[in-house]
């Protein structure tokens, strides 16, 4: 997946300037950046959520194997179902967990239970949640911590079977234990999906990222492999920002 | 598998709300549409201020019928509303309030027309009065009232209430000073919408204020019997067949008229209100 | 004035203020309570179940008889008929206000929707009686322009602003983030209404059906107008087509014409005061309804 000069607007406001990235495959990127850079409005772009945004609008061009998604043309439904993305905070829907997790591969026509079970246990499985709700998946998912949560929308993202995972801020919501389990999660998902991850905590980017970008004011300033960015930045604000002199 | 794609059920299913909510407007855009039609051919200055079946007393009896109403309602209302949102405790007894009030709001408009006649009329020896009728009106209009003002003071901001509590005003200073005069827009305007609504009932005040005439009498006390908008339309149509179609025509065309424009000049002075007024 | 005469006015005030916030709790129970007292005396003279499951509403022949049966299901007709008919169109106007119309229409359509509430009852009695009626007869071949399903057409449309305006605060309520996570899961908007929105909204859908059942239960004038007013036991599904008479019907035209303290006038308390515990029941798990939802949504 790769960008190639993305503008993006809210009205008359302009939110990121000319943005060109291409993401490897089976990798981590991380986004980094103060908060406001325009970061989480990039991310929105690589699966088009900010339809739903009145007012938003995007000019470039973002290429899923060499597709530009922006077209007029693009079946959103199918896009989203490619590429798949967690929120800042989890959010369950109010309904059993196991229902949670078969709600995309319904969506998307799969009626035979057998099936729908079998998804369900490997999504979960893959989530690292199986072993904690086998024994409950036809309870509410409300009812689950914050932390399982979480990793129950990832379930439920990794069961529409997606190519790209887009995760925003996925653990700002949550206490050190559950960010860990995320994060080790994460390394684990490299292997069969390529991660894009959105987040305002550097030690996390350095943590699980192969490579990562900086955002400021929406322009990308920098974007190389992680350990690059970390230790020798070329540009003094990528050095300023991970040294935190601000942000 | 599936006879249609998730994109064309979406389609069709959109298409299918927007024909439901058309079918639920139309008859409003109809009725006005009608009225407007059949009633400006059917009246005439003879119909509204003629002796023999003028509108106009009906018109004034109306007018004087909800204007006692408010006159009951809006302070028993008003209060009501201070009582919930500035004193009142969460507990027990504002749940038990709350219940009553959305209780009292869904009570059958007849129901009240019973207790109107039980209590004013008989008890109070009112008799099928203005005042019985007004009575029984303010009763009905209360919860409305009284959500619509608790409504208005959940408007003003807390900091409004704090800030004149810091400088040594008592509750009820705070409330006389800062926060009516902050809610009373919103309390006027759901005022307005309660008259409205009170203009166009009949049922309660079929047993304990309305009677039909065309001698066209007005009240010379609030312990006569009143001839009113509504009624007289009821009447109209179901009591009196030779009465003719355009006289009946214009008569709703009136009521109309009263109610939509008492309800567009709540929702006008809603707005200019809202403009004026920013936090 | 002395600040004694001050605090003695604002405690004055305030006690006056605190009275009328428990005013709406004595309505209720006074209306209660009078209803009680003028239907009481008519038990003397007949059973509950003479009343209750009595065929015949004969109020003024000798010997007088007062079976509520045939109002009982001429309000069950009326109603279930309105609620056939406002509870899809209702809903599918809630949803389409709050989901699916663009964002510049949504005022204008709420106001049209709200001015349907605003039109009396009595004018809709007028024209159904007037215009709809002899129409619809005419369509169906029917001998009389005042039927069951007549009342039911025009109560739908009072009670239609009620669904409408509750069932869309509750769909308002879900949280947005619920819908962005439907669409991201590639959903479409419609598959994102019907699995997500309208389940987690369900409570507040539930009382608004309640509420609207209340309010078409309790209208008067419309069906006093345009039902036929006939005190017949509707029969099966043909019932929907003939004249009936209502509970309210009933108060409304024969309480003019009662005199007072007479059999007859206790038992048409009787008929307000099922009105009223009927209603009363409705309205307050509807209350509870809503409550317990709101609740669930300020989580």
């Amino acid at each position: 997946m790769e960008t190639l000069g993305v503008n993006m607007f809210y009205d008359d406001f302009q939110a990121i300037t000319d943005v060109s990235i291409a993401f490897p495959a089976r990798r981590i990127t991380a986004l980094i950046g103060p908060s406001g850079c325009g970061k989480s409005s990039f991310l929105r772009c690589l699966n088009r959520m900010n339809d739903v945004i009145p007012g938003a609008r995007v000019e470039g061009e973002v290429l899923l194997d060499g597709h530009n998604i922006c077209d007029s043309g693009t079946d959103v439904v199918q896009l989203r179902k490619r590429v798949g993305m967690v929120f800042q905070r989890p959010n369950p829907f109010p309904m059993s967990i196991y229902d949670n997790v078969a709600y995309g591969p319904r969506l998307h026509g799969i009626g035979d239970h057998a099936q729908l079970d079998e998804i369900v246990e490997k999504s979960l499985h893959r989530a690292a949640l199986w072993e904690e709700v086998k024994d409950k998946l036809r309870e509410l998912a409300t009812e689950l911590s914050g932390g399982q949560q979480q990793r129950l929308c990832i379930a439920r993202v990794l069961a529409v079977e997606p190519e790209v995972v887009l995760m925003d801020e996925p653990c700002s919501a949550l206490d050190p234990t559950s960010t860990f389990r995320i994060e080790e999660l994460m390394t684990e998902l490299m292997a069969d999906y390529t991660i894009i991850i959105v987040t305002h905590n550097m030690y996390q980017a350095s943590r699980v990222s192969q490579f990562t970008g900086f955002f400021l004011l929406g322009e990308l300033i920098e974007y190389d492999h992680t350990t690059q960015i970390f230790e020798n930045p070329r540009d003094q604000r990528t050095d300023d920002y991970v040294r935190g002199r601000f942000g | 598998m599936r006879l249609l794609s998730p994109r064309q059920t979406e389609k069709l299913a959109f298409a299918l709300l927007w024909a439901c909510t058309g079918i639920v407007i139309l008859p409003v855009l109809g009725i006005i549409a009608v009225m407007l039609y059949r009633g400006i051919s059917g009246l005439s200055l003879g119909l509204l201020f003629g002796v023999q079946g003028g509108l106009l007393p009906a018109v004034v009896g109306t007018i004087l019928l909800v204007a006692l109403t408010a006159l009951i309602a809006a302070p028993l209302g008003v209060a009501a509303a201070v009582y919930l949102s500035e004193y009142a405790r969460s507990g027990p007894l504002v749940r038990l309030i709350r219940l009553a009030i959305v209780n009292l709001a869904g009570v059958p408009s007849v129901v009240y027309g019973l207790f109107g006649l039980a209590l004013f009329v008989t008890l109070f020896h009112f008799g099928r009065s203005l005042l019985a009728g007004a009575c029984t009106l303010a009763l009905l209009v209360l919860p409305l009232i009284i959500s619509t003002s608790q409504e208005a003071l959940r408007q003003v901001p807390q900091g409004l209430r704090h800030a004149s509590l810091g400088l040594g005003a008592s509750q009820w200073q705070t409330v006389r000073r800062v926060v009516l005069p902050n809610a009373l827009p919103g309390i006027i305007t759901g005022l307005i919408l309660s008259i409205s609504r009170a203009a166009g009932e009949t049922a309660p005040i079929l047993f304990t204020a309305a009677f039909y005439s065309l001698t066209s009498p007005y009240p010379k006390s609030v312990f006569d019997p009143i001839l009113v908008l509504p009624y007289q339309l009821f009447v109209m149509a179901t009591e009196v067949p030779n009465t003719p179609a355009p006289t009946k025509w214009a008569t709703a065309s009136v009521l109309i008229a009263v109610v939509l424009g008492i309800n567009l000049f709540a929702i006008v002075l809603r707005a200019r209100l809202r403009g004026s007024r920013r936090w | 004035m002395t600040r004694r005469t001050m605090r003695v006015r604002e405690w004055l005030i305030e006690r006056i203020i605190h009275l009328a916030g428990i005013l709406a709790i004595a309505f209720v129970v006074l209306i209660f309570a009078f209803l009680l007292r003028d239907a009481l005396p008519v038990f003397r003279q007949n059973s509950v179940g003479d009343l209750l499951a009595g065929r015949y509403w004969r109020p003024t022949s000798t010997p007088a008889s007062f079976g509520m049966l045939p109002l009982l299901l001429g309000s069950v007709y009326v109603t279930l008929g309105a609620l056939i008919i406002s509870l899809p169109l209702g809903l599918a106007c809630a949803v389409f206000i709050s989901e699916v119309a663009p964002t510049r229409v949504r005022e204008p359509l709420k106001s049209l929707v709200e001015l349907l509430a605003a039109i009396p009852s009595v004018v809709y009695g007028f024209l159904g009686l007037l215009m709809v009626g002899p129409w619809l007869a005419n369509v169906l071949h029917l001998p009389i322009g005042q039927f069951a399903a007549l009342g039911s057409l025009l109560l739908a449309f009072m009670a239609i602003p009620t669904i409408v305006s509750v069932s869309e605060d509750a769909i308002r309520a879900v949280p947005q983030a619920l819908r962005h996570n439907s669409l991201a899961l590639g959903a479409t908007r419609w598959q994102t209404i019907v699995k997500v929105v309208v389940p987690a909204a369900r409570s507040g859908i539930i009382a608004a059906s309640l509420l609207g059942l209340g309010r078409a239960i309790g209208e008067t004038m419309t069906v006093l107008m345009v039902t036929g007013n006939a005190a017949v036991i509707p029969q099966a599904f043909a019932g929907f087509l003939r004249p009936v008479r209502t509970m309210t019907a009933t108060i409304a035209a024969e309480m003019g014409e009662t005199a007072y303290q007479t059999p007859h006038y206790h038992a048409l308390f009787t008929v307000g005061l099922i009105l009223f515990l009927i209603t009363f029941a409705t309205n307050s798990i509807a209350d509870v309804v809503v409550r317990r939802a709101g609740g669930v949504n300020a989580q």
